[in-house]
């Protein structure tokens, strides 16, 4: 399937990497795309590393699980690079050639020399954006973390619609139809007594997402190599 | 109690009009038992099918069950489903992975007793180092039980399977539990489009007199199945009847096949079967082994596939025809012993040409770049 687009969101137990992915998912979804998310975790929960593959496509997607291959990789929480918190070591393993990875962070991170020839020789993007200071500047609140990250990759890339994704974000925060565990319910709840409607929800989240789209930053290579 | 109308099974499972959804397999399982007029269910968490009977609980919250309730562990939920079933109510429970292994004894016990209990078990792996991911190797440990298994390989199976294995499981001449497989996270946890029908019908309800053997009623009281039967004395005559029981019963797995045929429209579904090569898989194997073979077409290789729907009864003529003019046969496995390689080797004509593997395990996902090596090896 030559026009599949493999996204993997590798972050922090807590940070929504799941929720992203599930939200990214129904959008691309109402928009008439095939897609399907895959949320990948230990026993461990708040801080531990999580994942999500997205998986979209003009036709039906066979291939499950952990995503190989990603064109796009979305790396929630510095510590995913710096700590090691992720499923493949590199971070970039496997990234296309062409590929982009959007980083969370306010400034570039310190890649070693070795990692920058890699990632050059695959002609990969990297991207910052600080998705948790605009989350907490304009969301008021680390939680919109997920959404300033889904913002960043709106500006890098034209996958899906502001108007399906405002759908999505309606209805996976307004009421009965969403299955969360007991975890994500306690954030959901958090994040819901934020605001006095689902509506102001929705507004302030979309305001997070176009504040990252606009100010996410391409790395210039030649800069540090 | 919520109102349902009931329909003829294959109205539900055919005719009616399906409505597409965006959701998880744990949330498919939903879907299907709020359609299965199931009356009562028992759980224990376990990932990763904790959130299937969570959801399970929401329906009896909602008015679709009569009775749900949480069991001390998976060997008291499963000995609660047995008293259940033989009191003339459909029952659904679900585990997975070591909870399958707690609960084993029940297992067999639900067979020789005719129970038409349906059991999702939705797989991880059970060995230590201890893993909450995908593996099915449980399912090796449960292919003597007696148990019908059926095998998902995505959310749409799940759903379908789950409401097609009630109706399966009561008819008179069968009448033995069904469990209804699909990969932990690769399935559960997984969000997909599936279709599924309109949610104000479900089945007709279970028929307690369609048992094969005596219903425990007021009449016969349940004594009588535990402390009466002559099998439990020592003498030929026992053995004889315990013997003949025993065949009854692979008798009944047997005579499954026509009802799994019609139902599931086969016991197993293939593509392309004249090529030289062909990968025979079960589960989420089954769709890597898709994306495998679309990319060697791509490159012009010509692969086959067969997708196995029920693995007990196994569907060795099925295998056995298909395989026939094959010059290789791979199977594909998310466990460390291939218990489906070795269940495709006693099927095939000549079992050198089955090539067992490629496997991974303790939640790993399978590269399709590993099929594709398998395949290339081949050529």
């Amino acid at each position: 399937m030559k026009n599949k687009i493999s996204i993997r969101m590798s972050g922090l137990g807590g940070q929504g990497v799941v929720t992203a992915a599930h939200i990214l998912g129904a959008a691309t979804t109402l928009d008439g795309k095939f897609c399907t998310v895959n949320p990948f975790f230990g026993a461990e929960k708040r801080l531990a590393p999580a994942e999500s593959y997205v998986r979209i496509s003009s036709e039906k997607i066979n291939e499950r699980g952990e995503i190989l291959s990603p064109n796009i990789i979305m790396i929630f929480h510095p510590h995913v690079i710096t700590m090691g918190k992720c499923y493949t070591m590199p971070f970039f393993d496997g990234l296309h050639k062409n590929g982009k990875i959007l980083i969370n962070s306010d400034e570039p991170l310190d890649l070693s020399q070795e990692e920058l020839n890699k990632l050059n020789q695959l002609n990969a993007k990297i991207y910052y954006v600080p998705a948790t200071r605009i989350a907490t500047d304009i969301g008021g609140t680390e939680l919109s973390t997920n959404m300033a990250m889904l913002g960043g990759l709106m500006g890098i890339s034209d996958l899906v619609s502001y108007e399906s994704i405002q759908v999505a974000i309606t209805e996976r925060f307004d009421g009965g139809n969403f299955v969360a565990s007991a975890t994500t319910a306690v954030l959901d709840n958090v994040l819901k007594s934020k605001y006095n409607e689902i509506a102001q929800l929705v507004e302030s989240n979309m305001k997070v997402m176009e504040e990252a789209a606009s100010v996410v930053k391409e790395f210039n290579f030649a800069s540090s190599m | 109690m919520i109102d349902q109308r009931i329909v003829e099974p294959k109205h539900l499972f055919f005719e009616a009009e399906r409505k597409k959804r965006f959701i998880t397999g744990s949330e498919a399982v939903k879907e299907a038992i709020k359609r299965a007029n199931v009356d009562m269910a028992i759980s224990y968490p376990i990932t990763p099918q904790s959130e299937s009977m969570h959801l399970v609980g929401d329906l009896f919250a909602e008015g679709y069950l009569k009775e749900y309730f949480r069991g001390e562990n998976e060997f008291a939920v499963m000995s609660e489903i047995t008293g259940a079933a033989m009191a003339g109510v459909r029952v659904f429970t679900a585990t997975g992975g070591p909870g399958t292994l707690r609960a084993f004894e029940m297992f067999p016990t639900w067979v020789g007793a005719r129970l038409p209990v349906v059991c999702a078990f939705l797989t991880r792996g059970v060995n230590s180092p201890l893993t909450i991911q995908p593996d099915t190797i449980e399912m090796s440990f449960m292919l003597d039980t007696g148990m019908l298994m059926l095998h998902a390989e995505d959310a749409q199976d799940l759903y379908d399977m789950l409401l097609k294995a009630f109706i399966i499981a009561e008819q008179p001449d069968v009448h033995i539990p069904v469990g209804v497989f699909a990969d932990g996270f690769f399935v559960t946890h997984t969000r997909e489009t599936i279709e599924v029908a309109p949610e104000d019908i479900k089945l007709p309800s279970y028929n307690p007199y369609s048992s094969p053997v005596p219903v425990m009623d007021m009449v016969n009281a349940p004594v009588r199945q535990m402390r009466d039967p002559f099998v439990m004395k020592s003498n030929f005559i026992s053995y004889a009847a315990h013997a003949s029981w025993q065949q009854e019963v692979l008798a009944a797995g047997e005579r499954a096949r026509k009802h799994i045929d019609h139902y599931l429209n086969g016991l197993v579904e293939s593509e392309n079967e004249e090529a030289d090569i062909l990968i025979v898989a079960s589960g989420t194997a089954v769709s890597q082994s898709r994306e495998a073979i679309s990319i060697a077409r791509e490159q012009g290789i010509n692969i086959g596939l067969v997708k196995l729907k029920s693995i007990r009864p196994f569907p060795t003529e099925e295998i056995r025809a298909l395989t026939k003019h094959a010059k290789a046969v791979i199977v594909p496995e998310f466990n460390r012993v291939g218990w489906l390689a070795r269940e495709v080797k006693s099927a095939v004509n000549n079992s050198d040409k089955v090539i067992g593997g490629p496997r991974v395990f303790g939640g790993m996902t399978m590269p399709v770049e590993l099929i594709l090596d398998e395949i290339r090896r081949c050529l």
